[in-house]
């Protein structure tokens, strides 16, 4: 039997992006948490916790976020350790960003001048208050603008844990689409709320970059 | 007892050795000038004396705290000595009176009331007191370096350093920074300044230190220094140090 798509199937549609936004936020605070470790490590004195750091992000990048999922949902679960596909689906996409974001802060972070260390150790502050105090405040505000750009990517790739089963955004559409057969209105549906979400974190992040760098010269 | 003693310091980058047994003796409120060609081991120096470079040989003594090749207590010695860079090296997300007070806070462990007027003295000290709440980016060369200065002179360190402060600076911004530098030598401060200012060294400076090839090629009271030097390489870097 075909169903039309009227209102029930939209806001199915709609109400499914709950799981793409849950999705995003639990791999960013997690992939971000993970992400700052691996950023500091790749930035610290000590070689070996560089190249462990190096490693991680060589590694991470160079397998396929599907990989990652198939790994700890179906690799896991023959281990013996049974996941629900959104805590799966929510790992990986962490493993995923941290990668990601470990990247782009390290790159922040070695782009603040090297004057800014040797000012701040002359001052005898310790490795660590020239991190909170110096260097971090102002990796931040280069950090910005690639952050968000990288968040709206995790966004839209939060649909390849359709895969697994996780009902999100995009494997809602899926779903209506095969009850339908109505897929110019419901992938228009699909694409729409996308966009919705992504549009204002990309102004958001062009306010919040105007703001950090009109603070410097008010 | 002197406030920085150095002893036979040696330091290589790689296969150069730029310092080849250094000795030198600043006593408290004494201010010595460091002259000499670019890679005579000057800057090294002076860098080697609050642990910003390492040492391979020898011993440096800043007010009680000792400095060897293992770099421990590096932090306590820092805390007594300040250092102004040639590029001010101003915080730039910080505000001039911010930028002053965060040692004091964080390094010395210093309240906040305390900590704002140290950073209002030491802004009164180099002339920029109405500054506090300004934006480094919106200041001068030489407004700059004069709250580098203040940032060091709010730790009240016992010995400052200077390295090349004035050489980044248009010679109009150059006068307001020296006069920065005399009046704290006249307030008593014990100084240790790496220049390319001659007249500044002869008429400020107790003693002057003439450094060539790594080593201390020639030592002595400023005016004897520049008025009768000994050794042939002062005479040709005076003569065309002094054109």
């Amino acid at each position: 039997m075909i169903r039309t798509f009227s209102e029930s199937e939209f806001l199915f549609i709609v109400a499914s992006a709950r799981w793409t936004l849950l999705l995003t936020l639990l791999s960013l605070l997690l992939g971000g948490l993970l992400g700052f470790i691996v950023a500091l490590a790749r930035t610290s004195q000590l070689a070996p916790l560089r190249m462990l750091a190096a490693g991680w992000i060589g590694m991470i990048q160079g397998i396929p976020v599907l990989m990652l999922l198939f790994l700890s949902y179906y690799g896991l679960s023959m281990g013996g350790i049974d996941m629900p596909p959104i805590v799966a689906a929510s790992v990986s996409m962490a493993l995923y960003a941290s990668a990601y974001l470990g990247e782009i802060w390290r790159g922040s972070i070695q782009s603040v001048a090297w004057q800014q260390w040797e000012a701040s150790a002359a001052l005898a502050m310790s490795r660590a208050q020239q991190y909170r105090y110096v260097v971090l405040p102002q990796a931040v505000r280069i950090a910005v603008a690639p952050t968000v750009g990288f968040i709206v990517q995790l966004v839209k790739n939060t649909s390849i844990v359709s895969i697994i089963g996780v009902v999100e955004l995009a494997r809602a559409g899926n779903l209506v689409n095969n009850a339908t057969f109505a897929p110019f209105k419901v992938f228009g549906t699909v694409a729409a709320t996308y966009f919705i979400i992504c549009w204002p974190i990309s102004l958001l992040a062009r306010r919040l970059e105007g703001r950090l760098n009109a603070r410097r010269s008010g | 007892m002197p406030v920085v003693q150095v002893e036979g310091v040696r330091k290589s980058f790689g296969a150069v050795e730029v310092l080849k047994g250094i000795d030198l003796t600043v006593e408290r409120g004494e201010v010595i000038a460091i002259i000499g060609r670019s890679g005579s081991g000057k800057s090294t120096l002076l860098r080697c004396i609050n642990g910003l470079e390492g040492i391979q040989a020898g011993r440096i003594e800043v007010s009680g705290h000792k400095l060897d090749a293992s770099g421990r207590g590096l932090r306590e010695l820092r805390k007594d000595v300040g250092i102004v860079f040639q590029s001010y090296n101003l915080f730039p997300h910080l505000r001039v009176g911010e930028n002053i007070m965060l040692a004091p806070r964080v390094v010395l462990g210093v309240g906040r009331a305390e900590a704002r007027q140290r950073a209002e003295e030491a802004l009164a000290e180099v002339g920029l007191g109405e500054r506090f709440d300004a934006w480094p980016d919106n200041l001068s060369g030489g407004q700059q370096q004069r709250v580098a200065i203040a940032r060091s002179l709010a730790m009240k360190p016992k010995v400052m350093l200077f390295d090349e402060v004035t050489s980044a600076l248009d010679p109009e911004l150059t006068g307001e920074v020296l006069a920065t530098m005399e009046r704290l030598a006249e307030h008593g401060m014990t100084m240790l300044l790496v220049t390319h200012e001659m007249g500044f060294a002869r008429r400020v400076a107790t003693q002057t230190i003439f450094m060539h090839q790594g080593k201390v090629w020639e030592v002595g009271p400023s005016e004897q220094l520049f008025g009768a030097p000994q050794t042939p390489e002062l005479r040709q870097f005076l003569g065309t140090g002094l054109k």
